[in-house]
Parts: C-alpha cells; structure tokens; sequence
C-alpha cells in the first residue's frame, strides 16, 4: 500500500492506462503544460511523472479551446477503435459540448443497432465551496444522470478514483467521470498493484443499524463525520457511498434501508432531479414497507451559485446538516 | 530620454495624451493593488488581472460613445474602470461585499453595469461573442447607429461560436467591433500551440468581415484602428475586426507558475514596449509635461486605489438572506 491524494490517483491511473494499452491517448486544453495537475511534474497536484516525455505528444494531445471539438474528435477516434481519455477540466465547460455528449456519443451504439462502441473516458472537476463565482462551480452529474447511454461515475477518495477510472478507460461506453475538487488533496491508502473497481458495486464505508446514510462525491466524508458525531448520541449509522451514479446499486442502499428503516442521502448537487432525488423515488418504490420515517436530503437548492464567501457557505450539505438530518429521521 | 514618435495620424493633444496615462494608470494601479488585497486574503476565487494590456481599453474607449456598448471576458477590471465604473464598486465585488457593482455575487469575473453599459465580465471562454452581436443586434433594431465592442482573447478565438457568430454578424450587418486581445497566450497554451493561423483577424476575411492587426502596446495606434472601426459599424456597413497585438505581464489568474514562457521574454516586454511608459515618454520627451505634473497623477491615481481599497474592505458582507435573492424575476 502507498499513500497518494485523489488526484494524484487519478494521475497514477492515466498513467497506468497508458502504459497498458497503446490505444489510450490523453486529449485536453493545457494538458500539455499540465496546468490542471494530472499530466506531468510540474504542479504540486500531480504525484508524479511527466507524461509528454514519457509519452510524446502523439497521445498527450494538446487542444485549442474547443471543447465541442476535442469532444467530437474523441467520439469519432473511439468509433474507429482508440480510447481516448477527454480531459474538460472544470464540469462547468461540459455544457459546451452538450450535442456531442447527448445526441452523439450516447445515442451512437443505440441507433446503430449495436455496431458502434465508444470507449472515451471524460474527466471533468467539481469545484464547488471554492468561490469561484457563478460560472464555474457547477456540479451537473446528475444531468447527466438523465441521458440513457452514458455512465456517470463519481468517485469520493483516491483508491476508488484509481480504480474506477482503471475500469472506466477498459469501459466500452462513454464514461463521466466527476472529481470533487475538495476531495483532490484528500489522502487514502493505495494498493500498489494495479486494480479495478466495477461499476454499479456500492461501497459500505461505515457498518450501522439505525439509519441508512448515502454519500455522494464530496459529501461522503462529510457523511462519515456526520455518523461520528451522531454515534456519540447513540445513533449507529451505515455510511453508503454508490461511487458510480449509473449503473446504480440501488441493491445495495435496498439492503441497507431493509436494516435500517431510515434513510438520508448527502450530495453537493442540486436538489430538482438530483441523483438524491432519483434514490429518494427508488426507495420510496421498493423500500416502502421498511420505511419507518420519511426520507431525507441534504443537497444544494435549486439556485445559482454567488461568488461571495459567506453566501455560498450556507449552499452545500456539511457535517453539521447531514447530522441533523439523521437525528429528524431517528427521532432524536 | 529618447522620445518615441507618435504615428502622424493621430493628432494627438496635451489633453489627450494625459487623460491616457491617467487612465492606463489608474487600471495598473488598481490591478496592483487586488494583487495585493488577494495575497492578504482578502480576495478569494480567481482574480485575472490585466495589466500590460491597458492600452487596448483605454485606447479604444476613446473612440466611444454615450449608449456605445461593450462586453468581455473574465479579465475585466480594466474594461470596467476604463468605462467609467467606479474603482470602488469594482474592487468591493473582489471582496465580495455588498457594495460590490453584483453585489457580491458576482466576484472578480462577473461584473455588469446597465448604466455604463457595461454588460458583463463572462467566466466561460468566448460565450460573451455571441451575446455581444445580440447587444449590436438590439440597437440596429432600434435604428440608433450605437456600436458594441465585444471583447475576446486568442484562446477563445478558437471557441466554435465565435465563426457562428462572425458568420450571422455580417449576414445581419450588426454593428460590432470584435476585439480579440491576442495577449498570446491562453492559460499555459501559447498561440503557436492552437493555431496555425498566421493572424487571428484573418479568419473574419472568410466571412467577409473586414479586420486589422494593431499595436496593442500603443494606445494612439489603438485609437486610430478603433475609430476606423468605429465609423465602419455606425455607417452601418456591418462588424469590424480589430486584433490587438498586447501582452499580459502577470500569471492568467494569481496561481500560476508560469513554466510555459520565461522570465527574459516577460522583462523584454516590459522594458520595450510598455504602454503606460510609452506614454510618459511621449509627454516629458517632447517637453509637453514635466515630471513634477506625472508625479501629481500618481499621487491622484494612488489616492483613488487607497480609498477602492478601504471602501472594499469596509464594506459590509452581504445579509445571509441575499442567498435567496435574484434567483428569478
Ligand atoms: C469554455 C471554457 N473552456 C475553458 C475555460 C478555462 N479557461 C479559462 S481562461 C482560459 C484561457 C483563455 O485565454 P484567452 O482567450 O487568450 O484569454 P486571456 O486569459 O489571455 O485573457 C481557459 C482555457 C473556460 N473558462 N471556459
Ligand atoms: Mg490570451
């Protein structure tokens, strides 16, 4: 086992991916020069290793701002049999390729009748908490969530990241992979060999009785805090983090809630059609005779996010909130 | 000291050559000073600063307008200040204080005055193109012969909404003048990395969009190419391309380590072709001004950034209840 920081595992799996197999090649803005932290040496963000000298630039392919473009070309790259990891830095510029990332790579199988694969794995970090203003701060996995065909992962330390983005680059379908910046400096113990994580496999961070607590990307370790605190006032909590959004494995949270009767689901989206929403309906479809006490969510509301420090401070779940949440669905 | 000429188109007075040093002034200063104001911690966020670019601005609002219009990117302090929002109301929305032109919504990158018609500091990379031929729009609708000036860099040149919009811009006659700030760089890309164009203005040839390369270091020769374009759109006879030749001094943003150029070719810039400099070396050169009168514009410019910066920081934090506010009409 080694130490690294989510990003630098997500780092260490590019670099893994690459060495691995021919047919990856890295496509994004800057990804060059590394400005993002997870290309090469030259940002405390990266761990280590610079990948155009290791490389070349024939698979660290540098792109003009262009991301409807950089998108495009990796689809059409994946038809024809390579795999390209799509580097769109912050998830706010997904939207400039949102034609490509609906109509094209995740009708493209479908529509053609199954001949068609599109292996590209598109990263892209949730800076959220960080006031970086409006037009920055998105955190639209759950959008995505929506659109049939692609696969949303969102991983929430740095041994699932490694290992999901190992299986996410070896994955036949297009892949979205959201990181939450808060979580990039975060520690975790690696395994040194390489491994892979499958999708749709829930992992249970925190074993508990009384109350179902799912965690979503950023909000996991927030979730894990809130159980800690909770199980001071006697309230045992079991800590669900699905890692990946779709395929979902809602199996998993069932089993839990069964147990528990309780559920809270913590996640840094927006409330309306948020991935809490969607397991708030599963639960209230297949849990229902379980359920001892309404479902709760903790989630960003439906709104625009403000630059200033002291608003957006009141906009994510935190440890504080979520631990609320459970002691309403307790009783306490 | 050797004077440097001004070109001879320019007829340029006293009056003029002060109030450019003023202004150029006044945005170096301003920028300094939420340099400084970011690396005490009291700006937080990304903060692009523009200095080394001043002369684009302040030349080209020279050639402006009541009801002209204009609209940029994230770097956009320089536009603001140069349109006449007040220092104060700018560097509060840096802080994120309820005096701040969005009320500390905002931040550095998203600024608006309607008053000014100033239409706002925009975050993602060349979408403020098309919102810019939509102001042009407006007006030609109106029938007023009122230009915008849509501001854009090298990098989101390459954005694909930008040909969208060049295309429909001229198809329409729209009265825009599309500034592309080539500061040659995008982040850590250099223009030589994403593109292969030779000029950037070119490109609007294909769409029949007249265009110039201009010395973006020279407020005098960006004056003259903007009032060309100027009297271009309000005889109505459609967009207008100006690519300024300029450079950014600082990082894109405050993090930035700055691998991708080296330290010689920022000094060179610096030392040969500095806007404000070429300007004071205009003014003492050829005897119009002395130093004395230079150093009471500092003193000036120096009192107005002081006080942006107290207003800043003494400027309330907006109510916890703001949250909820402006989220629809
Ligand atoms: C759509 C989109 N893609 C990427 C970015 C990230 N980004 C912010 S500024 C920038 C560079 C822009 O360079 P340029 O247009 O030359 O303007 P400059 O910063 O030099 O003023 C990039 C890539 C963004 N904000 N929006
Ligand atoms: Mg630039």
């Amino acid at each position: 086992m080694s130490v690294m920081t989510y990003i630098g595992a997500i780092g260490a799996a590019q670099r893994e991916a690459m060495q691995a197999d021919p047919r990856v090649i890295i496509i994004g803005e800057d990804v060059e020069a590394n400005v993002y932290g997870t290309t090469g040496e030259s940002k405390q963000r990266a761990e280590s290793g610079d990948f155009v000298q290791a490389f070349g630039k024939m698979r660290i392919r540098n792109t003009p701002i262009s991301e409807e473009a950089m998108v495009g070309a990796a689809i059409g790259a994946a038809m024809t049999g390579l795999r390209p990891i799509v580097d769109l830095s912050y998830s706010s510029f997904l939207y400039m390729a949102m034609d490509q990332f609906v109509n094209q790579a995740a009708k493209n199988r479908y529509m053609f009748g199954g001949q068609s694969r599109i292996p590209v794995v598109f990263r892209s970090a949730m800076f959220y908490g960080l006031n970086t203003g409006a037009h920055h701060s998105d955190r639209p996995y759950s959008m995505f969530m929506t659109i049939p065909g692609l696969k949303i992962l969102t991983p929430a330390s740095a041994a699932d990241a490694k290992g999901l983005m190992r299986s996410a680059v070896e994955s036949d379908d297009p892949v979205l992979i959201f990181e939450a910046v808060p979580l990039w400096g975060q520690k975790e113990e690696v395994p040194d060999e390489e491994y892979r994580i499958p999708f749709g496999k829930a992992r249970i961070r925190r074993e508990g009785t009384d109350v179902t607590v799912v965690g979503i990307s950023g909000s996991v370790p927030l979730a894990l805090q809130a159980a800690e605190t909770m199980a001071e006032r006697g309230v045992s909590c079991e800590v669900i983090d699905p890692r990946t959004l779709v395929p979902l494995d809602s199996a998993a949270i069932l089993e839990s809630v069964k147990k528990t009767g309780r559920l809270v689901i913590a996640e840094p989206a927006h409330r309306t059609c948020g991935a809490a929403a969607e397991i708030s309906a599963l639960m209230a479809e297949r849990a229902f005779p379980w359920l001892k006490a309404p479902i709760v969510r903790v989630t960003a509301a439906n709104m625009q996010i403000p630059f200033s420090p002291v608003l957006e401070r009141q906009m994510y779940p935190t440890r504080d909130k979520i631990a609320d949440a459970i002691a309403k669905v307790a009783g306490h | 000291m050797a004077a440097k000429k001004a070109p001879e188109k320019s007829n340029v007075s006293k009056e003029e050559l002060l109030k450019f040093y003023r202004e150029m002034l006044l945005i170096r200063r301003f920028e300094e000073k939420a340099g400084q104001l970011y690396g005490m911690g009291l700006i937080g966020g990304f903060c692009h600063l523009y200095i080394g670019q001043e002369a684009v601005v302040v030349g080209l609002e020279a050639t402006t307008k009541d009801g002209d219009k204009r609209i940029t990117s994230y770097r956009d302090h320089g536009h603001m200040l140069a349109c006449g929002m007040d220092a104060k109301g700018v560097m509060a929305e840096l802080t994120g204080r309820e005096g701040g032109y969005s009320k500390g919504k905002g931040g550095s990158m998203h600024m608006f005055s309607r008053e000014k018609h100033f239409y706002g500091g925009h975050g993602i990379v060349g979408a403020q193109v098309p919102l810019g031929a939509g102001l042009a729009l407006a007006d030609k609708y109106k029938g007023n012969d009122n230009v915008t000036f849509a501001y854009f860099g090298d990098g989101a040149a390459n954005q694909g909404q930008v040909y969208e919009t060049y295309n429909m811009a001229e198809l329409w006659a729209l009265p825009v003048i599309f500034v592309i700030e080539n500061n040659h760089y995008a982040m850590g890309t250099s223009q030589a990395r994403s593109t292969k164009s030779e000029t950037l203005f070119g490109r609007g040839l294909a769409y029949g969009i007249p265009g110039e390369q201009v010395d973006g270091m020279d407020v005098l020769a960006v004056k003259a190419a903007g009032e060309k374009a100027v009297a271009h759109c309000r005889a109505g006879k459609g967009p207008y391309i100006l690519e300024m030749m300029t450079y950014r001094y600082r990082g894109h943003s405050m993090s930035d380590p700055a691998k991708y150029r080296t330290r010689e070719e920022v000094q060179k810039m610096k030392d040969e072709k500095d806007a404000i400099e070429h300007v004071r070396d205009l003014l003492i050169g050829s005897g119009l001004s002395s130093e004395e009168d230079l150093k009471a514009i500092d003193r000036e410019i120096k009192d107005i950034v002081n006080e942006s910066a107290e207003f800043a920081k003494a400027s309330p934090e907006p109510a916890l209840s703001e949250l909820w506010t402006d989220i629809y009409a």
